[in-house]
């Protein structure tokens, strides 16, 4: 009974989505039992995201939040330690909701797969549409100023299939794949999170001039996925001038849609014009899950056990988790004390020109909350 | 392969004494459009108000039809690179329309011009937000992903070949290595993705790695190019010499170019087993071809390049102080740079100085 009332429930989230804007699983509060408590699932990650994450659970708790964490120790470079990536999508798939901390690819596998544990993540989540809002913080002294980006990007496919092979030795050939399909989605993904957040421009990046049947077919879904949407204005940009005008010009971007590698590259020089890897956050999202991470993905490993890193990034995740829960109070008293806290500039992590440490930092945010 | 390099360096040698006993040599002159031709007189009335023993043999590569019956390089521009082995481009109008190849690829392929050099250098008197800007990026430009093999498997997928051979890998590490020690550099960092691409990159990274080796007197490092992404903006002035496939070095090029003013401020030189290329890699600007308003410094420092790889060092030092003199000073500024002067009067300028 159950089955099948989960399955009509299913059936008609599905035909919803697809009728009306993609709004992926919000407002899930009550489906739990216990007294309306969300259960999140949680993997630190490689690198200082045991750390970070520490201190997301700590601000958390001191703001009372109503939300149980999952803990999985998920990590490609610690094979021995690693939770079952079975487990940990089947509590994801569970929660819905996923907060994770940032898990490093070696170059190399122990077992010779060509595919990160991050891709395998998000290739059986089908996690395709990573979002990050990459906005100038108060007290963050940058050389530019009012950024407020958002960056779409697909990420299932393109460079990151994992399709290699050396046809004769020292010639190797890597597949980047590109479909129709994937690429109308996350396309009409990124208009539909323009249009709900009112934003007025979407961008494309591509290198179409010289890939011009794989990232051209992306060009062309995203053209095509534009024409529906004529109050949202639509623009073209090669990617290395992207690069350059975002160097120049930050302020020119709205919303982006890119391919998966060109994405990373966005993300990352964003992210290092707002004051670095510590301070964005970022959300991957599924049709039916959302897994919140830091928007640059760094594991920041020389920084493990020094106390130094910034946890702005991932308490940023945890606010962003709460809004999408339907909990905007507990958010906003985090985010307020966050921008407190950045804004007075007493206490702030190396990376941004202080002394302070994780735990300090950590502090000062819960100290300000009360 | 280092044999190659030997071989190059010896060849080299008596070119740039027989320069110095007979007085000149011969340089190929591509002009280019829009603003090209302007662009080339400004550099060669410099070049001669500084005494350059070089002769310009200009060539005009507006595509003809061949005898296959497609259009390409006049076959007399091809011979001209040949034989002078050394070449100054302007910028290329990329044909719109079917039946042109890029003229640039073209010439690429032709000259097989296999790695990319791009200083970037912040320039005194030219204030951008990005201050202590100083790296030279050095791409592969033969394969990666720009091989153009591309296919769509079933309607609706794609697939494009990104092409990484250990010859190519090796020749242009080679050079990175080579130029890093030439040019008084003291780092080589290798930009790749090899925890995504992992035998692909994989490849690329272990070529540099290898060739690192027998260059234990220039530091090395390894780095994603996502953090050097990140790192860039933030501090530039982490970064000596970089070096990476075709794709990456495209992205962070220009991102470079971007950080000290844009792609009219900064020299290109494309290194080849035939010869090379200096060129700028800048538009055509056809809103203002004819107006005496564009600046030549992108080319100018492509042929101050040029003089130095032609080991003319004496002439491209005074001719790169007397431009940075004049760009210091502010007062003759061309319309990008926020100046008002025109072209003529920037370069007059440059020509006083010397």
């Amino acid at each position: 009974m159950s089955m099948l009332a989960r399955t009509v429930g299913r059936t008609f989230m599905q035909a919803a989505a697809a009728r009306s804007l993609h709004t992926s699983s919000a407002l899930r509060v009550s489906d739990n039992f216990g007294a309306n408590r969300t259960t999140c699932t949680l993997v630190p990650g490689d690198g200082v995201g045991p750390e970070l994450v520490y201190s997301l659970q700590e601000v958390f708790k001191a703001a009372s939040v109503p939300v149980d964490f999952e803990c999985y120790f998920l990590s490609e470079i610690n094979p021995v330690l690693s939770a079952k990536l079975e487990d940990v999508v089947a509590s994801i798939q569970k929660n819905k909701v996923c907060i994770k901390g940032v898990l490093a690819t070696p170059d190399y596998s122990n077992v010779g797969d060509l595919q990160t544990l991050n891709m395998k993540l998000r290739n059986d989540l089908d996690l395709y549409a990573n979002v990050v809002h990459v906005r100038s913080l108060p007290g963050v002294k940058t050389r530019h100023t009012n950024i407020d980006t958002v960056i779409i990007r697909e990420q299932t496919e393109g460079e990151y299939s994992a399709l290699e092979h050396e046809s004769v030795p020292g010639i190797v050939e890597c597949l980047k794949i590109v479909t129709a399909k994937k690429s109308m989605r996350i396309a009409k993904f990124a208009f539909d999170y323009a249009t709900k957040n009112q934003r007025k421009k979407v961008t494309a990046v591509h290198k179409a001039n010289i890939m011009k049947l794989g990232d051209g077919l992306f060009l062309r879904c995203c053209e095509e996925v534009s024409r529906l949407y004529p109050r949202i204005q639509f623009e073209k940009m090669i990617v290395d001038n992207t690069t350059m005008q975002m160097v120049s010009n930050p302020n020119q971007f709205d919303v982006m849609v890119t391919p998966n590698l060109y994405g990373a590259i966005v993300d990352n020089l964003a992210s290092g014009l707002v004051g670095g890897a510590g301070v964005v956050a970022g959300a991957s999202y599924s049709s039916e899950t959302v897994v919140f991470e830091p928007g640059a993905r760094h594991t920041f490993a020389e920084a493990v056990g020094k106390n130094v890193a910034n946890p702005t990034a991932m308490l940023l995740c945890g606010t962003k988790l709460l809004r999408h829960i339907n909990l905007p109070t507990y958010a906003e008293t985090i985010q307020n004390a966050i921008n407190k806290v950045l804004t007075d500039g007493k206490v702030r992590t190396k990376d941004l020109g202080g002394q302070s440490t994780t735990q300090d930092f950590t502090r000062a945010i819960i100290l300000s909350m009360s | 392969m280092a044999a190659r390099f030997i071989q190059k360096i010896v060849n080299a040698a008596p070119a740039a004494s027989r320069s110095y006993s007979s007085g000149t040599q011969k340089v190929t002159l591509i002009p280019g459009d829009g603003i090209g031709p302007e662009i080339s007189a400004a550099v060669q009335k410099i070049f001669t108000a500084a005494n350059v023993p070089i002769e310009w043999e200009a060539v005009d590569v507006t595509p003809v039809r061949g005898p296959d019956g497609k259009f390409g390089i006049p076959q007399a521009a091809i011979d001209s690179v040949n034989t002078n082995k050394i070449g100054l481009k302007g910028p290329l109008m990329t044909p719109v329309g079917k039946g042109h190849r890029s003229l640039n690829l073209a010439l690429r392929k032709e000259f097989n011009l296999y790695a990319n050099v791009r200083p970037c250098r912040s320039l005194e008197g030219y204030k951008t937000l990005y201050d202590d800007v100083d790296v030279v990026t050095i791409r592969e430009n033969t394969e990666g992903e720009y091989s153009g093999i591309e296919h769509e498997i079933v309607d609706g997928v794609v697939q494009s070949i990104k092409l990484i051979t250990e010859e190519a890998s090796k020749r242009v590490a080679e050079y990175a290595f080579q130029y890093a020690k030439n040019n008084n550099r003291k780092k080589v960092t290798v930009v790749h993705k090899a925890n995504i691409m992992r035998m692909s990159d994989g490849l690329f990274l272990r070529c540099v790695r290898d060739m690192a080796q027998k260059y234990p007197e220039i530091q090395f490092e390894e780095k994603y190019l996502d953090t050097v992404c990140l790192n860039m903006v933030q501090n530039p002035g982490k970064y000596d010499v970089l070096v990476m496939p075709n794709l990456y070095g495209d992205i962070l090029s220009d991102m470079c170019a971007g950080l000290v003013g844009g792609l009219g401020l900064t020299p290109s030189g494309n290194m080849g087993l035939n010869g090379a290329l200096f060129e700028s890699v800048h538009g055509t600007a056809p809103d203002i071809a004819g107006k005496d308003l564009a600046n030549p410094t992108a080319l100018l420092l492509s042929a101050v390049m040029m003089l130095r790889h032609m080991e003319l060092n004496t002439y491209a030092d005074k001719i790169e102080r007397a431009a940075f003199e004049t760009i210091k000073e502010s007062k003759y500024l061309t319309g990008d740079l926020g100046g008002r002067a025109k072209c003529s009067e920037f370069t007059n300028e440059i020509c006083a100085k010397l």
